[in-house]
């Protein structure tokens, strides 16, 4: 990836992800949320990953962001709310110590000496050249980036693949469940 | 054009990149007291664990790495779901969305 494009693009996805955190009402942070999502985007694209910044920006981006959103309009919570503790002043300091510490952390594990496990022989490389039947594709583009995401998607996960199908209907269902109102009295609730 | 600032930009760089973005978003969920944000903080985490995930494909020229962000991503949205239905539950009860208003299990 081309250094300059590198580098703004982390400057707009770290202001981003600040802005998340300080914006006081939650429907900035929300589009601060998009504007990292989609700066992320970019980072997948320049890591040969063109599916997964598309799917990046359809789901994150859109679906997620908007259901956010929706929640927020809804609950009318965007206003009239404290955004950091009031009840808690010794939170701040705490919290802003023990995210120094983990970033402190994460990059002494970063910058200093990491090996990967060995590669093994069977895996799905990204810039493989195509290949019908043992035969090279003459002719074809040698970086097909969508068919090796497809190929270990469907051989070596398949099965968590077909996993989170009933997860996410797991989840619909919850959500419908929690979210509905329900149509029986309500019994009455003891106070404390 | 590929060495204009001097610098190749390498899979260390997406990986300082993460570390930041993981860092504000647990920074952000430790010091947000609203529950929506503190949501929006968790999405941060998991999108800077995609981008290592994602880094760590390039680095070993393995498209597993990108199907771990797939199942990252469902994982999410999933959570987001029965998260936002939550809130609004919580919402209908007691007309507040900030975490500090959620102490019945106090001691």
């Amino acid at each position: 990836m081309n250094p300059v494009l590198f580098f703004v693009f982390a400057i707009i996805a770290v202001s981003g992800a600040l802005g998340v955190v300080v914006a006081r009402n939650p429907v900035h942070s929300a589009l601060f949320l998009v504007m990292t999502m989609v700066t992320m985007a970019g980072f997948f694209l320049g890591l040969d990953a063109p599916l997964v910044a598309i799917v990046q920006i359809v789901v994150y981006a859109s679906a997620i962001v908007v259901l956010f959103l929706f929640v927020i309009m809804l609950l009318g919570s965007d206003r009239g709310e404290p955004a950091f503790s009031s009840e808690h002043t010794f939170q701040r300091p705490v919290a802003i110590l023990v995210g120094v510490a983990s970033f402190v952390a994460l990059l002494v594990l970063t910058l200093g000496h990491w090996q990967t496990g060995a590669h093994t022989a069977g895996g799905f490389p990204i810039n493989a050249v195509p290949t019908v039947g043992g035969k090279t594709v003459s002719g074809a583009p040698a970086t097909d980036a969508i068919r090796p995401l497809a190929r270990v998607l469907f051989t070596r996960f398949a099965w968590p693949f077909e996993v989170t199908a009933v997860l996410l209907v797991v989840a619909v269902v919850g959500a419908v469940v929690l979210a509905r109102r329900s149509q029986r009295p309500r019994r009455t609730e003891t106070t404390a | 054009m590929s060495d204009m600032l001097g610098v190749v930009i390498g899979t260390q760089h997406y990986f300082v990149v993460g570390a930041l973005l993981f860092t504000i978003g647990s920074t952000g969920l430790l010091l947000r007291r609203n529950t929506i944000v503190m949501f929006m903080c968790v999405e941060l985490m998991l999108n800077a664990v995609n981008l290592t995930f994602v880094a760590f494909a390039k680095d070993l020229d393995d498209a597993a790495g990108q199907a771990a962000v797939f199942f990252t991503l469902i994982v999410a949205a999933a959570e987001v779901a029965v998260g936002l239905a939550i809130i609004v539950a919580i919402f209908r009860r007691r007309q507040g969305v900030t975490a500090d208003d959620v102490d019945l299990m106090k001691g």
